[in-house]
């Protein structure tokens, strides 16, 4: 049984003013559908927003459930980064994301704060190509080395495969192919 | 209350079949052709190697527990080094990650060996038809039964491992010696 909470949740608007007073305007746009508090940040202060969340005693979102990226393959900017926190005293969650532009494709790691964020991490560099600034080991963690390319990223080619071995025989035909 | 049976006629019924098939061996001898003697003994002992990769593996598991009971086929004890093993099954999704692994583990098995795709992720690939899936463990080794499913019922599996069974049996081990050892001396001397 989850144990009784010990301070009220944080009301959304009271959060935004609070991240408000602390940074100034990093929150570029906020949304709450359904109970679903999102807000994005500016790239370059992710990791200070992160820590801030964190660590501010009347928030304390100390646990991280998610991280992961979305392609939106023809915008601009093209990559998002989601994080999905959650409080564990207040029982409040929260979906932190900032945007990613394809040509300088970084963004700074969460790994001081979180240690589990570190498969996390290669697990988005690996699909997406995403680099993590001061992250400690970042190499592919599902493909194999000599995998070229992002299989996530909506331009990687849906039925591309990298065999390792030579093939026995080719795994479909050429026009199948797309 | 027992069993009433005949077996004065049983008997007398085993031996007419016996006559009618071949003459009477001298007592105490059975005759048999080599071949097939080795194909019988070969294909009631066969030690498999488990390559179990997914979830196919939960009914590799049931094939082998008292409900269907692998072994009355004599298939019933699992190598986990493939130097000893005569079959290797395939049991689950392979990856291009994992081929070379599989490869090297059919390379590192003896002959007379075979393989069994078990599954329809070994034997096509199955539903994953993308970057990472191979489409079938006969990309990367020669396949000889596939067994169909996903995953196969225990059933199918022991269906597949009788064919197999007959496929062994009619293999001709000696016809095969042959060839192999004129293939081998072909390799060593450029000439047979
Ligand atoms: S054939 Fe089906 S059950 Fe077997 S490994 Fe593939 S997906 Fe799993």
């Amino acid at each position: 049984m989850a144990s009784p909470k010990t301070s009220a949740p944080v009301a959304f608007s009271s959060l935004l003013s609070v991240i408000k007073g602390h940074f100034g305007e990093v929150v570029l746009a906020h949304r709450s559908d359904f109970g679903d508090d999102t807000i994005v940040v500016q790239r370059e202060r992710w990791l200070d927003v992160l820590r801030f969340l964190k660590d501010a005693p009347s928030l304390a979102f100390n646990y991280l459930v998610d991280l992961t990226c979305v392609d939106y393959f023809g915008q601009e900017p093209r990559f998002e980064m989601v994080v999905h926190l959650l409080a564990f005293e207040s029982g409040k969650r929260l979906r932190v994301k900032a945007r990613i532009p394809e040509e300088d494709a970084t963004i700074a790691s969460l790994v001081p704060l979180w240690r589990s964020a570190n498969w996390l991490e290669r697990e988005v560099y690996d699909m997406f190509g995403i680099r993590f600034a001061g992250h400690p080991d970042l190499r592919r963690i599902l493909m194999y080395d000599e995998f070229e390319g992002y299989p996530l990223r909506k331009d990687y080619p849906l039925k591309k495969s990298q065999p390792r071995v030579p093939l026995l025989s080719p795994e479909r035909e050429e026009e199948e192919e797309i | 209350m027992g069993l009433n049976i005949d077996y004065e006629h049983l008997n007398q019924e085993l031996k007419d079949t016996l006559q009618k098939a071949r003459p009477a061996p001298p007592s105490g001898f059975v005759m048999a052709k080599l071949d097939e003697a080795i194909g019988w003994a070969r294909k009631y002992s066969i030690f498999q190697y488990p390559f179990v990769t997914a979830c196919c593996g939960m009914e590799f598991m049931s094939v082998a527990v008292s409900h269907y009971d692998i072994d009355r086929f004599g298939a019933g004890m699992p190598r986990f080094t493939p130097r000893q093993a005569d079959v290797l099954f395939v049991v689950g999704t392979i990856n291009h990650k994992q081929a070379p692994i599989l490869k090297r583990v059919y390379e590192q098995m003896c002959e007379p060996k075979w393989v069994i795709a078990f599954g329809a992720c070994a034997s096509s690939g199955g539903f994953y038809d993308n970057y990472t899936t191979v489409r079938g463990a006969d990309k990367i080794i020669p396949v000889d039964i596939y067994i169909p499913g996903c995953p196969p019922r225990p059933e199918a599996v022991l269906d597949g491992l009788i064919m197999l069974q007959a496929q062994i049996q009619q293999e001709g081990y000696m016809n095969k010696r042959k060839a192999l050892r004129k293939q081998g001396l072909k390799e060593l001397h450029g000439q047979p």
